[in-house]
């Protein structure tokens, strides 16, 4: 395989050494109660990009009526820009599974699935592998390390589609539907997969919470800032000298990590990927962070020579193909945003319908039945703000430029 | 994996099961909500949909349907919850804690604008050129939220073809704005399984196994999905510019025989309330619309009791006295949803099913024959239609085997919807027409007859029958007034018990089949009525797995939630509410009929005497009246 | 399709399902493998995984329908895919194209006449830092140039 081999990586948390088990062992010393009570003091939120706090979601799991409970380990990464979990999965299986394992004592589940996107499955093999070194270890199946807990991981491929990165259609492809996002409520931690009691977790969080039993919540909210504790890894592409996975606190600004991957002449810093924001120039202040620019660690670099009208198609093409279909304002509203993109594109616009088509992108994000149709049009509502002179005024040929 | 439970829905579809919490305080199970700054108390779990129009607030739907499970997906019906992010479909959520609800403001009223123009941005045609217009969901959407242009533009050519493969239902994807009322109803309602979403993004498109046509999967042709379809996606293959012609071709013959089901209905379509029946109107104007002769099929429906009971007590001879291996119970045969369906899904049960033809077949044989040669008609001008409020019997008229006379037995089913619009077309308002009888020599019929339309009414018209032809004792004595009320209503799967105590002599009629009915004393008559396909899936895998129902000796069965008068050739909407008045109607009309047993009816008894002369299941009526039944394949036919 | 090959296919598929379980959510991991098996899943294959899992023929349909990655029509032997998600496009993903569809002689989403490789474009495979990125088969290729690629292409049987 011509992936480039483990590379050294250094960061604050998740890549600074970890042996395999360490957490495993520390955590079935704990109770339970603790184990929630250390997440909670570490406010870890959810890495996926839509940071809900772990420790709620892991009590409503742990607190809810279910002979069964699966822990599911999110790892249909498919956000553009992103690859930190192929990273995670490939250098450091150990903090995942081990992660995994602290979630299934946790919240009384024996099943973790560890949903992988079909793009990855040359991993496969070494994942598998891994997990039966575990089981040879005793840190995986029945009795784990002589504790009386039961739990074994089994690793599910995707199969191309987008959108089951979303919790609930994740697990309706699990159960062998199309993965169209559920109707919520019933959320998936009472109704989950196979109705019972699940927690979806992304990769990253797992990895994180290893780090937590090991060193404390109070430990880990010493790094990044007061709403987003801890670090967290950014995948960098783009234009940049640098490109590849960095492990950063929360709170950098992205003029430092712009510096740190060696960007020049940029013009452009797409956050959180084709569901995220494009920031301006005049924004590089801003930091990383959920309460600020938030993403799944997603960043894509634009400098000067790029046109982002041709950034914008690239993002809205891509939604069109990944809709589930199943609602309308995602469906037809992503098809409708693309069009406006292409009447910008071949300068036959007007001002009132690309103004109205930002209104229905607002309504879009507010009507939309699942996470990816409610953050399709972040993209094309904010470059259309962003970047309007490089867009509609200074190219125009349109109607009203004429 | 592991466990599940065997709900056929995608969980995303299905009815949100609540748990109710256990503490003390939520006794009684009830939760306050907020709408609109008013307050409000409603059952734990109600969703904000319920809780709005039970309280007289309106709240728009396009993918809601009463009769299917919870889809959530064209989000028309999204309102504000206070203290969340997005808006939420009302339809599909369940309010389990007090909450705040706005279902009007100025971000609600845009979005559902934004959906409208979505919707008809990629709606193809125009509103004047649709047999819906004027009955459509979309269109009233539009029109409710003042809709005077095409917002986002409109689809100039269309995307996909016509499916008209099938007798049946005709697809047109262009006008379909993916409710997905279809797929749930296809799946989950009827548990068929032909149509599906296919693709996904923008190339989302409803289609059946390898996008084929659908005369070539396992439709059973019921056209619930029709009834269900909120535009004109579907709609029955309509055969009126067809019978038009042969109306206005002086040469033709055109007979028309009218299902009961039709006529309890078609009110509906003149802006009546359901409920009411329109018999007499609907014979005047048939014959001022040109059709030469109108027909009752419940004489047809008398008929086929005659030859059913007979069928059925002559297999508990064969097996009870002749000890024959005998396929029992004996299954009804006259919805054709529900033959192709045990055809495709229990092809090892078509020897259970009676041989007797449908009411509209019997009438189909008999009226190029019997009524040909009365009447000095040659069969080759006869036009003959029936009038059904089935899709399905489009599909069994055109069946090869059904040409007993020599001729197509039936030429065209009608729905009635479409004759309706037939009506409407000659410039008819049909309440206003005054009331007149049926043509001879068929016109008199029993209230046995007119029941067949309400599920539970086939059994019930046939024990009226059997049981008086073997206990020799008026019915009335064991059911008061002749109803048989445990056969009624709309439970999905109905069951009775009936003990022979006595037994009389052997009534002239089928004296040369049996020489008495000794061997029926003490023993009890065990049967059974099933409505909609999914509950006749259920009937079937207990009578596979040797359950109470394979002990029953007669099933009846039909493939349509309500039976015929729930039909797919019935006036749209339908509902629960509605379908239960249109019974009520039927069994109204009924009880106000002297005649009401199909043995009693003289034109019955003088069609043994005159054309099936060997009597019940003799040789003429083989041969008119009975047929066979084909295997298909389990997946595609 | 021969009758022995159906024969064998079914019996690949029962193994499969006693692998995976009946249950419908042994579907996906089915699916998957017969997808590997035969590069696309077939009408008959489709029927008798819909009959082995008591489902309905359509939702089997439906379901492969849903995913980039499984197919009911048969493909070339094999499957190349390049990513033109947004990083891959920005370094180059059209000069690969380019030369692969001028090379093959197929156009993007084709399959060329030997039936030797189809050609599709693929979402974001998660290599955004090496771009730009092509799959053969299971296997991708990493930092491509026009020139590299169709060193890959030619080596492939």
């Amino acid at each position: 395989m011509n992936i480039p081999g483990k590379t050294e990586r250094t960061g604050p948390v998740l890549f600074s050494g970890y042996k395999r088990g360490e957490a495993i062992t520390k955590a079935l010393s704990l109770s339970r109660e603790d184990i929630l009570f250390e997440l909670k003091d570490s406010k870890l939120k959810g890495r996926g990009g839509a940071g809900f706090p772990t420790s709620t979601k892991w009590m409503l799991v742990a607190a809810a009526k279910g002979d069964k409970k699966y822990v599911i380990c999110n790892a249909d990464e498919g956000e553009p820009g992103t690859f930190k979990d192929r990273v995670l999965l490939m250098e450091y299986p150990e903090l995942v599974f081990d992660g995994m394992v602290i979630a299934g004592y946790t919240m009384g589940a024996s099943l973790g699935i560890v949903y992988l996107r079909g793009e990855y499955e040359y991993i496969l093999k070494s994942l598998e592998d891994y997990l039966e070194e575990m089981r040879k270890d005793n840190l995986l199946g029945n009795n784990i390390l002589g504790k009386g807990i039961n739990f074994d991981i089994q690793i599910v491929l995707g199969s191309g589609a987008y959108v089951c990165g979303e919790e609930t259609a994740l697990i309706e492809s699990l159960e062998g539907n199309r993965g169209e996002a559920r109707n919520r409520p019933p959320y998936p931690v009472n109704t989950g997969f196979n109705g019972k009691p699940t927690s979806v977790n992304n990769v990253e969080t797992f990895a994180a919470v290893c780090k937590i039993i090991l060193n404390g919540g109070k430990w880990y909210c010493t790094f990044g800032t007061d709403k987003s504790t801890g670090s967290k890894l950014f995948s960098v592409s783009g234009d940049c000298e640098k490109p590849g996975v960095y492990e950063l606190h929360w709170g950098a600004k992205i003029s430092e990590v712009l510096d740190l991957v060696g960007a020049k002449h940029t013009k452009a810093v797409q956050v959180g990927g084709a569901s995220g924001i494009c920031i301006p120039k005049s924004q590089f202040n801003r930091t990383l962070a959920y309460e600020d620019a938030s993403t799944g660690g997603s960043i894509i670099i634009f400098n000067e020579s790029r046109n982002m009208i041709d950034v914008l198609k690239n993002f809205m093409e891509f939604f069109v193909e990944e809709s589930c279909g199943q609602c309308t304002p995602c469906r037809i509203g992503n098809s409708k945003l693309l069009e406006g993109v292409e009447l910008i594109e071949k300068g036959e616009f007007t001002f009132n319908y690309i103004n109205k088509l930002k209104d229905l992108g607002r309504t879009m994000q507010v009507s939309a039945k699942c996470g990816l149709g409610q953050s399709s049009p972040n993209s094309f509502i904010s470059i259309l703000e962003n970047f309007k002179d490089e867009v509609l005024n200074k190219s125009n040929g349109g109607r009203n430029g004429r | 994996m592991e466990d599940k439970t065997s709900l056929r829905a995608p969980v995303s579809q299905q009815p949100h099961v609540v748990r109710i919490p256990e503490h003390p305080e939520h006794i009684g199970g009830s939760v306050s909500v907020e709408i609109n700054e008013k307050k409000f108390s409603v059952p734990l779990g109600t969703t904000i949909l319920e809780a709005c129009r039970g309280n007289q607030i309106h709240i728009p739907t396009l993918c809601h349907h009463e009769d299917l499970c919870v889809a959530g997906v064209c989000r028309i019906c999204v309102v504000e919850v206070e203290g969340m992010r997005t808006l939420q479909a009302s339809c599909s959520f369940p309010i389990t804690n007090p909450i705040k609800i706005k279902t009007s403001t100025q971000m609600v009223r845009q979005a559902r604008k934004h959906i409208i123009d979505l919707m008809l941005s990629e709606h193809y045609g125009e509103c004047y050129a649709c047999f819906r217009n004027g009955n459509c969901e979309l269109q009233t959407l539009a029109k409710e939220y003042g809709i005077d242009h095409y917002n986002f533009g409109h689809i100039s050519t269309p995307r996909y073809k016509v499916d008209n493969s099938s007798y049946s239902v005709v697809r047109d994807m262009d006008k379909c704005v993916l409710c997905k009322r279809c797929v749930r109803t296809c799946i989950d309602l009827q548990e068929v399984g032909v149509l599906e979403a296919i693709d996904r993004g923008d190339k989302t498109h409803i289609g059946t196994f390898f996008d084929k046509p659908l005369s070539d999967v396992i439709c059973i042709n019921c056209g619930q999905c029709i009834n269900r379809c909120p535009t004109g996606a579907l709609r029955a293959n309509d055969p009126r510019d067809e019978i038009w012609e042969a109306i206005d071709d002086p040469l033709k013959h055109v007979v028309i025989q009218t299902a009961p089901s039709p006529r309890a209905a078609i009110g509906e379509e003149f802006g009546i309330e359901p409920g009411h029946s329109f018999t007499g109107e609907l014979n005047t104007a048939l014959k001022r619309i040109g059709f030469d002769k109108v027909f009752d099929t419940n004489f047809t429906a008398d008929l086929t009791i005659m030859e059913e009971g007979t069928e059925l007590l002559m297999r508990l001879y064969r097996t009870l006295v002749k000890k024959e291996q005998t396929a029992l119970p004996q299954f009804t045969s006259c919805s054709p949803g529900w033959v192709k369906f045990i055809e495709h899904f229990y092809p090892e049960y078509i020897d259970n099913l009676s041989s007797a033809k449908s009411p509209q077949q019997m009438f189909g044989a008999l009226i190029k024959t019997y009524y040909a040669q009365k009447n000095g008609v040659n069969p080759e001008d006869i036009v003959s239609v029936a009038l059904m409020p089935c899709a399905a019997k489009k599909f069994e008229c055109n069946r090869p085997e059904m040409n007993s006379s020599g001729f197509k037995d039936v030429d065209y089913g009608l729905t009635t919807r479409e004759l309706a619009q037939m009506i409407k077309e000659a410039g008819i308002y049909l309440p206003e027409m005054p009331r007149q009888g049926f043509d001879d020599p068929f016109g008199e019929a029993s209230g046995a007859g007119l029941i067949f339309g309400a599920s539970g009414g086939v059994m019930e018209a046939a024990l009226r029958t059997v049981i008086e032809l073997v206990t020799g004792q008026k019915v009335e004595s064991i059911f008061n007034n002749a109803n048989i009320i445990p056969l009624r209503g709309f439970e999905g799967i109905k069951y009775a018990e009936i003990p022979v105590e006595k037994v009389g002599p052997v009534p002239d009629i089928l004296k040369n089949l049996v020489p008495d009915w000794n061997w029926l004393k003490g023993a009890t008559l065990k049967v059974a009525v099933a409505h909609g396909t999914a509950n006749a899936k259920k009937v079937m895998d207990d009578i596979k797995n040797g359950g109470k129902f394979s002990e029953c000796h007669f099933i009846e069965f039909m493939a349509c939630p309500g039976g015929c008068i729930g039909g797919g050739g019935q006036p749209i909407p339908t509902s629960q509410e509605i379908r239960a008045k249109r019974a009520k109607a039927i069994y109204t009309e009924d009880e106000s009929l002297s005649l009401r047993k199909s043995h009693e009816n003289e034109h019955v008894t003088s069609i043994y005497e005159t054309f099936l002369k060997e009597g019940p299941c003799g040789h003429t009526s083989h041969k008119y009246l009975h047929t066979h039944y084909v295997k298909r394949g389990r997946f595609i036919s | 399709m021969l009758t022995a090959e159906k024969n064998a296919m079914v019996e690949e598929i029962e193994l499969l399902v006693a692998k995976y379980g009946k249950d419908r959510s042994a579907l996906l991991s089915i699916l998957h493998e017969i997808q590997k098996r035969y590069r696309y899943i077939s009408e008959y294959a489709q029927q008798e995984v819909a009959r082995m899992l008591d489902i309905h023929p359509v939702e089997v349909y439906s379901f492969i329908s849903f995913f980039a990655f499984l197919n009911s029509e048969p493909k070339g032997r094999n499957l190349v895919r390049i990513c033109k998600t947004i990083s891959c496009d920005m370094v180059g993903k059209s000069a690969i194209v380019k030369t692969i569809e001028r090379e093959l002689g197929v156009e993007i989403g084709g399959t060329t006449k030997d039936n030797k490789f189809t050609v599709e474009y693929a979402n974001c495979l998660g290599l955004c830092d090496q771009g730009p990125v092509m799959a053969i088969n299971d296997r991708v290729y990493v930092k491509l140039t026009p020139e590299k690629a169709v060193k890959l292409l030619s080596e492939v049987k």
